[in-house]
């Protein structure tokens, strides 16, 4: 069987997820590595970078890049702590309105790249500067969250397995969103026009709209759609720490484009998966997981990660060499 | 016609030369901006001599903005390349961190600390070259591995802790002064003299141009690219370096998790306000430090007025959009536009259907970036 060459990424990616995970499990097996309350928590922690990672795909996908998804991410969590603490709002109605922030700021990012032709790398450059500037505009510091209804949202879960053996364990709301957010972007992308589109556009970007495709309005729903899900994330991130913080989303964008590319996703667009994105995101998480066993400092996982993003570009360059390459 | 009206003619012609020249913009914003501030902003043109030393909100806008204008000359060159750097603010952090511990920990003179700091500095940057060149990665991604390694490499070498020094010697890059004047302006007309004397005396600025407006001809015509690039990433690397070693010795202790931290998109920004595209092409090194100077001006204006640093992101971000457009012939076509419309002969119906987005005008921008295909 002749495996086609725009799957070859992706397949490289599962492959080395398998095989950390195996190395992992191997390794720690007496610590449980291999047990469901492991995996559930790697959904977990890594849910907002999951998230984001999502939003993220559909603009590389797209031939694009959002640099600004770190900082609306904090933004939009500094905003619904803001408005639950100071404005008393029910969380009902400030996670609608953060969403709709985050929304609202990345169609505004989509129309000044569609409208003007200005590169979304600046853009989106100056829309993280933006962004972080309109958090700490709207609160200096960080701001912690107390709100029945906010707490009784951050412990929603579901019980996993059978409820008789020792292995239950909750699938807390957090991953509940980041593996929904994951579905319905696999989905979209692949089974709806507008995923299509975003394919096209990313594949080649005058055939797209030479076929009469709507070029101008998917590149602003795209950005719209990464501005959505770092918003959400955000409000992942204030089910995680009860807080809206600052701190929290620095270099976020740079996970985020290392997982998607990590998950098989061509930086040149056109070519990728949100399910491969999945699958950079846990390889991500497993990685930092091991060095937390390992007792590794900041620094050192840094250089894992740097290490680990080059290693897959540089096999995606080797993997598709012969593909378009830039002169 | 009079010889009057021909000097007349001569004037507007060379009025309209440098109105049209990528330096005029950024000029005339910075000399708005800092008109407003002289008479605005008060103190803002207080100079003071103190212990034969000027001080000033003028001098501290160059001194402490000497870092980002260094940044943005290697940013320039790389950028004219069709490349992007964006780990300069790392290695900044990996240079000040070398030196710091070279002469803290291992007791080393001044000059071999501050060889070794710009040898990893320039390693770093020729690491970044070959990335994008004979391993053919795209720009934004090698670089973007280095920003993340970089800042990790150097909290791994300092294990997460600030480190202070007391060297006199090494001070003097950062808060010393020559003539009444802080060093690091010394230091940043000195690499910005020698990058444009090397760019308008030798061939390499010519070549330089070449490769970032058309990377296929200028390897036709026998240029050596990946050479040239390589060159424009380890200079890049090599000007974060010093300014890593000007930050660093400002403030006397290597602090890693801060140092040059956001500095890149400064860089960048600075370049694109200073009229080179982010395509490639011709450098405009000049408007870059004109550039780096007006996101400097800005930060020191908004300090002086009490504004709260982390609130002048916003407008960074609104002057970087701004520029951006005015540049973008997005601008031109809404001026054109504007006068048209309104006088009643618009456009012929339907037209702007068929005309979408990616069907402007070819622009200088476009020109040389032929649709990437297999050669």
């Amino acid at each position: 069987m002749r495996i086609p060459r725009r799957h070859r990424p992706l397949l490289a990616s599962v492959a080395a997820l398998v095989a950390l995970y195996g190395v992992a499990a191997l390794r720690y097996g007496d610590e449980g590595f291999f047990t469901l309350q492991v995996f559930v928590n790697l959904l977990r922690n890594n849910s907002v970078l999951g998230i984001v990672a999502v939003g993220m795909t559909f603009v590389i996908l797209s031939g694009g890049i959002d640099l600004s998804v770190g900082a609306m991410m904090s933004l939009s969590s500094v905003v619904i702590g803001v408005l639950i603490m100071e404005c008393h709002w029910p969380p009902m109605l400030a996670i609608p309105a953060a969403l709709a922030l985050g929304t609202a700021v990345g169609l505004g990012m989509g129309c000044i790249i569609r409208f003007t032709g200005i590169k979304p790398f600046i853009v989106t450059l100056a829309g993280m500067f933006f962004a972080r500037g309109l958090g700490f505009l709207i609160h200096l510091e960080s701001v912690s969250i107390y709100h029945p209804h906010h707490e009784w949202l951050a412990l929603l879960a579901i019980p996993l397995g059978d409820p008789e053996s020792r292995e239950t364990c909750l699938l807390p709301i957090t991953a509940i969103l980041f593996l929904g957010v994951v579905l319905i972007g696999a989905y979209t992308s692949l089974f709806t026009r507008f995923g299509r589109n975003v394919y096209a556009l990313g594949g080649n970007e005058e055939a797209a709209l030479l076929m009469g495709l709507p070029v101008g309005r998917t590149k602003i729903s795209i950005y719209g759609l990464s501005g959505f899900c770092a918003a959400l994330a955000g409000t992942v991130l204030t089910f995680e720490l009860s807080s809206g913080s600052h701190i929290e989303g620095v270099a976020l964008e740079l996970d985020a484009i290392a997982a998607v590319v990590v998950g098989g996703t061509l930086l040149t667009g056109g070519v990728g998966s949100v399910f491969g994105t999945l699958i950079g995101v846990l390889i991500i998480g497993i990685i930092l997981n091991v060095m937390t066993y390992e007792d590794f400092s900041a620094g050192l996982t840094k250089v894992a990660i740097g290490l680990l993003l080059l290693v897959f570009v540089v096999l995606q360059r080797l993997l598709t060499r012969g593909a378009a390459r830039p002169a | 016609m009079t010889p009057d009206g021909s000097r007349l003619a001569g004037l507007r012609g060379r009025w309209a030369a440098a109105r049209h020249s990528p330096v005029f913009w950024p000029l005339l914003a910075l000399v708005i901006l800092l008109l407003y501030n002289i008479i605005f902003t008060p103190n803002f043109a207080r100079l003071e001599i103190r212990e034969e030393r000027a001080f000033g909100s003028l001098i501290d806008i160059l001194q402490n903005g000497a870092p980002v204008m260094l940044l943005a000359t290697g940013m320039t060159l790389v950028i004219a390349v069709a490349g992007i750097d964006l780990s300069v603010g790392s290695v900044m952090a990996l240079a000040g961190a070398v030196a710091a511990l070279l002469m803290t920990e291992h007791n080393q003179s001044v000059p071999a600390a501050i060889i070794a700091a710009l040898a990893v500095a320039l390693l770093v940057g020729a690491w970044n070259g070959v990335l994008v060149t004979y391993v053919g990665l795209q720009p934004i991604v090698a670089t973007l591995v280095m920003l993340v390694m970089g800042r990790g490499i150097a909290l791994a070498l300092t294990q997460d802790q600030k480190v202070r020094f007391e060297v006199p010697a090494f001070e003097f890059i950062g808060t010393g002064a020559v003539l009444g004047l802080p060093v690091p302006i010394f230091i940043v007309v000195g690499v910005a003299l020698l990058v444009l004397l090397v760019l308008r005396k030798t061939a390499l600025g010519l070549y330089i141009e070449a490769v970032g407006s058309n990377a296929r001809a200028a390897r036709l015509c026998g240029l050596r690219v990946h050479a040239i690039r390589l060159l424009a990433y380890s200079f890049s690397g090599l000007c974060a370096g010093v300014a890593g070693l000007i930050a660093t010795a400002d403030i006397k202790e290597a602090d890693v998790a801060n140092c040059g931290l956001y500095l890149e998109l400064d860089a960048i920004l600075a370049v694109v306000i200073g009229g080179t595209a982010l395509t490639g092409g011709r450098p405009y090194l000049f408007g870059s430090l004109v550039g780096a100077v007006i996101m400097q001006t800005l930060t020191v204006m908004l300090q002086m007025r009490g504004v709260i640093t982390e609130h002048t992101l916003i407008i960074k971000a609104v002057v970087a959009i701004v520029v951006c457009l005015l540049q973008a012939h997005a601008f031109d076509r809404i001026l054109r536009w504007v006068p048209h419309h309104f006088s009643g002969g618009g456009a012929i119906p339907g037209s702007k259907r068929l005309a979408p987005e990616g069907n402007r005008a070819p622009t200088s921008e476009d020109v040389g970036h032929p649709p990437t295909r297999n050669p």
